[in-house]
């Protein structure tokens, strides 16, 4: 039995000297992707899924506009509307909008403005359509609609 | 030197350390939201005010044509469509690669335009639905002619800068003379105000 009963002697203690670094390590990745919001989108955001989805390299040619039922429905009521930066804007409105979007832009690059459109699932068509039609109009004929990774089953 | 003698080496506590670095871990954790920069990209067309008024008659072979009311219920070629719209997938595929063997079908992939018709009422996420699997079958035809899968063809054309993905971008189009032979033909027909 005394065999059996015969203890190493080494120390069993798992060295945890090196979990702040593992921690900062952790804490640097994070800092570094971190995009604080800058807006508080006011509207409902239930993205759809596709599988055919295209990434945009030049996230500084892109501007977002979010469709959706408001949050507030008390206040706004429940048909979806545009949110653009912190206002709701009228579909006419989008012309304005873009055009004050080409301008934070270098004159080289206007042309080149991707619009990102954040829409409800349940949104409908004529609304985005609205859009489309304001956007053919002020020109920014590249858009996206953003979806999110289907997830094959 | 001689007042040091007797005091143990002066060491800062640093057993919190990681308790410090946890709080800001999880601060950051919380108000991360990592951008969502994806999606299906479409070109739109120009401005119809400026746009000449030309009636291009387009022969009925060379359009399919995709419908879709305000209840989401699909048209495609004018019949009822109730399967899954995985198939339209192949069915477009059928149709742009016919090259007039068909005489129902296109003529060729130049001239073949898949026609999205949509109504006021129909929601966004149908619409998603169907647009995905219309690009689907025309990235998965390039990627077919270019030799790489779909997922590297989307990401060759994602970042056209590199002469090589420029180059494969104009097998995968057929590129001749300066002409696409096989262009992405996907209208987007403005809706309908039956089902409003």
């Amino acid at each position: 039995m005394s065999k059996f009963k015969k203890k190493a002697n080494t120390s069993q203690d798992i060295p945890t000297s090196a979990l702040p670094d593992i921690i900062f390590m952790l804490l640097f990745f994070f800092m570094v992707t971190t995009v604080l919001r800058e807006v508080t989108i006011n509207v409902k955001q239930r993205i759809p899924e596709a599988t055919q989805l295209r990434k945009l390299e030049r996230k500084s040619l892109v501007s977002y506009l979010y469709v959706g039922e408001p949050k507030k429905t008390d206040q706004w009521g429940s048909e979806p509307r545009i949110q653009a930066n912190d206002v709701f804007i009228e579909p006419k409105d989008v012309v304005l909008w873009v055009s004050q979007e080409k301008d934070k832009l270098n004159e080289v690059e206007r042309d080149q403005i991707t619009i990102a459109l954040k829409v409800d699932k349940d949104a409908k068509r004529g609304l985005i359509s609205d859009i489309e039609l304001q956007l053919r109009k002020a020109n920014a004929r590249k858009l996206l609609y953003s979806t999110i990774q289907e997830v094959p089953q | 030197m001689a007042r040091n003698k007797g005091r143990k080496n002066p060491e800062i506590n640093s057993s919190s350390m990681a308790d410090i670095a946890f709080l800001l871990l999880i601060f950051f954790l919380v108000t991360t939201t990592i951008a969502n920069d994806k999606g299906l990209l479409i070109p739109l067309p120009p401005d119809p005010d400026q746009m000449e008024d030309i009636d291009i008659k387009i022969p009925e072979r060379n359009l399919f044509k995709i419908q879709i009311n305000s209840a989401d219920k699909m048209l495609v070629e004018g019949e009822p469509f109730t399967a899954d719209t995985k198939e339209i997938k192949q069915m477009i595929k059928d149709f742009v690669n016919n090259n007039g063997r068909d005489p129902l079908s296109s003529d060729n992939p130049k001239k073949a335009i898949v026609s999205l018709k949509t109504d006021r009422g129909t929601t966004q996420a149908k619409f998603i639905e169907v647009l995905d699997n219309v690009q689907a079958a025309y990235y998965e035809m390039y990627a077919d002619r270019a030799g790489v899968t779909n997922k590297q063809w989307r990401k060759i054309i994602d970042n056209l800068k590199e002469p090589d993905n420029k180059r494969l971008y104009d097998i995968g189009r057929g590129v001749k003379d300066g002409e696409v032979e096989f262009p992405m033909n996907i209208s987007i027909a403005e809706p309908t105000k039956i089902g409003g």
